[in-house]
């Protein structure tokens, strides 16, 4: 990565404004990624000065300022618990906590890495993300649409939900990327089902949630049943890391699991 | 461009590119305690402390350090000398290379938490790389230093 200048903005204002100013001008926020890119930023926005970094608990949710690192969202005491800690374990799971303590919320959702084990789990759980423009948006839309226009985000909210979930993150070793992750949440009777690094990016398997969901019962059967949907549903692809069939497999072995896990 | 940033205590204005990253300007400045491997984040030969917590400062821009406090292991020799005894005595250094980032990573899980067990202490030092020792003298190193305070 080249970068031209830097600007460590005072307002989200102009944060906007410079963002728009030049299509080569780009927020940086823990820069640990785009440190490995060949972009050349004109400049580089710095939101460190605006506070972004704070955690704050409400009734009703978790408000993660889109510079809070991945170690303070990791190590927030309230997000230990809900889902039963599925967020703070799956960070735990990304490099050493170095990196974690440099990399931010806001970068790793915006980046849309196809590797990501931050929004595998963040989607299975109610999350919005407020950008400073375009206002509240669930992730589940944010990550399919197709909208480029910049705008800068600025929290993210994840409702407090009661649910279980869990999280899987099949890995070669301990500091490589994800062959392939799953997350599945239960509130009440309602799965849900997140397949990511497969290698593109994280999906809902949705054929195989409405199997589930209509179920009257989690049976063993519907569980073998259920990983069986999302495989046929969800693309794999090969890559260095694994094959096409190998991801196909080890996500509805962990599919498996995940559902005997959160109907315990 | 000028950075303003306290390094081992003793305030610093740094001349820095926009683009420069903390490990090359840290070797620049002669901080060469501060260790160059992999230059993409995964070695942790590099790590400081930035605000007291471990980083791997071929991942941070400098110009993001303005205002802050960085450690090298020089910062904390008493307890760098002391963690070296142990490293000694277990045969846990070799070529010496990981050492000063691997110390500064147990001085903040230290400062973390001051009783871990066997696997927070693995999980805290994933980050840094050994290619020299296997890992288990240094582990049982580290376990018999941090029970000794
Ligand atoms: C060596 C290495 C290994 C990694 N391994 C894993 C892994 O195994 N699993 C995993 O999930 N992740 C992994 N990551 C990615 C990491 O978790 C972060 O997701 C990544 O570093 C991006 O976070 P950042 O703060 O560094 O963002 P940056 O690199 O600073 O930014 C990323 C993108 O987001 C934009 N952006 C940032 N903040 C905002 C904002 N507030 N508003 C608008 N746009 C914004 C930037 O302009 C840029 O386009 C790894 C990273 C590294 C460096
Ligand atoms: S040189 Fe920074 S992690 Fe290897
Ligand atoms: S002692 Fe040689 S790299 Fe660790």
């Amino acid at each position: 990565m080249k970068i031209n200048g830097y600007q460590t903005v005072k307002s989200l204002e102009e944060a906007y404004n410079l963002l728009n100013e030049n299509k080569q001008n780009a927020i940086v926020a823990g820069g640990a990624w785009m440190r490995l890119s060949s972009k050349v930023i004109e400049t580089a926005i710095d939101l460190s000065g605006l506070e972004l970094d704070q955690i704050v608990e409400t009734k009703d949710a978790f408000e993660i300022g889109a510079m809070a690192t991945l170690r303070q969202v990791e190590k927030q005491e309230g997000l230990k618990n809900l889902y039963n800690g599925v967020l703070s374990k799956a960070l735990s799971k990304i490099m050493g906590v170095p990196i974690r303590n440099v990399a931010t919320i806001g970068g790793s959702i915006i980046g849309k890495y196809s590797f990501s084990d931050v929004l595998t789990p963040l989607l299975v759980m109610n999350v919005e993300l407020e950008f400073y423009k375009k206002g509240k948006i669930s992730l589940e839309d944010f990550l399919v649409s197709k909208d480029r226009s910049k705008d800068v985000l600025v929290k993210v909210i994840i409702k407090k939900e009661e649910a279980k979930a869990y999280f899987h993150k099949m890995q070669k070793t301990g500091l490589d990327f994800a062959v392939v992750n799953v997350a599945i949440s239960k509130k009440a009777d309602t799965f849900k089902i997140a397949v990511g690094a497969r290698p593109s990016l994280v999906k809902f398997a949705l054929e195989a949630m409405a199997f589930v969901n209509d179920a009257k019962e989690v049976t063993e059967e519907v569980i073998l049943e259920t990983a069986l949907i999302a495989g046929k549903e969800l693309k794999f692809g090969t890559n260095s890391k694994a094959s096409e069939e190998y991801r196909r497999n080890i996500a509805m072995a962990y599919i498996k699991r995940g559902l005997r896990e959160v109907i315990k | 461009m000028k950075v303003n940033v306290k390094v081992n205590g003793q305030n610093k204005v740094f001349n820095i590119e926009p683009g420069d990253y903390l490990l090359d300007t840290l070797r620049k400045e002669n901080y060469l305690s501060v260790k160059k491997g992999c230059d993409n984040s995964s070695c942790g030969v590099c790590t400081v402390l930035f605000d007291g917590k471990p980083i791997k400062s071929c991942s941070l821009l400098t110009a993001k350090t303005e205002g802050h406090e960085v450690t090298t292991v020089e910062g904390i020799q008493k307890e760098a000398d002391k963690l070296s005894d142990y490293f000694g005595a277990e045969g846990a250094d070799q070529c010496g290379y990981c050492t000063p980032g691997m110390a500064l990573s147990v001085h903040a899980l230290k400062e973390e938490n001051s009783n871990p067990s066997d696997e927070e202490i693995k999980e805290y030092l994933t980050g840094n790389l050994c290619r020299c020792t296997g890992y288990q003298s240094q582990h049982i190193a580290i376990r018999n230093y941090l029970e000794d305070k």
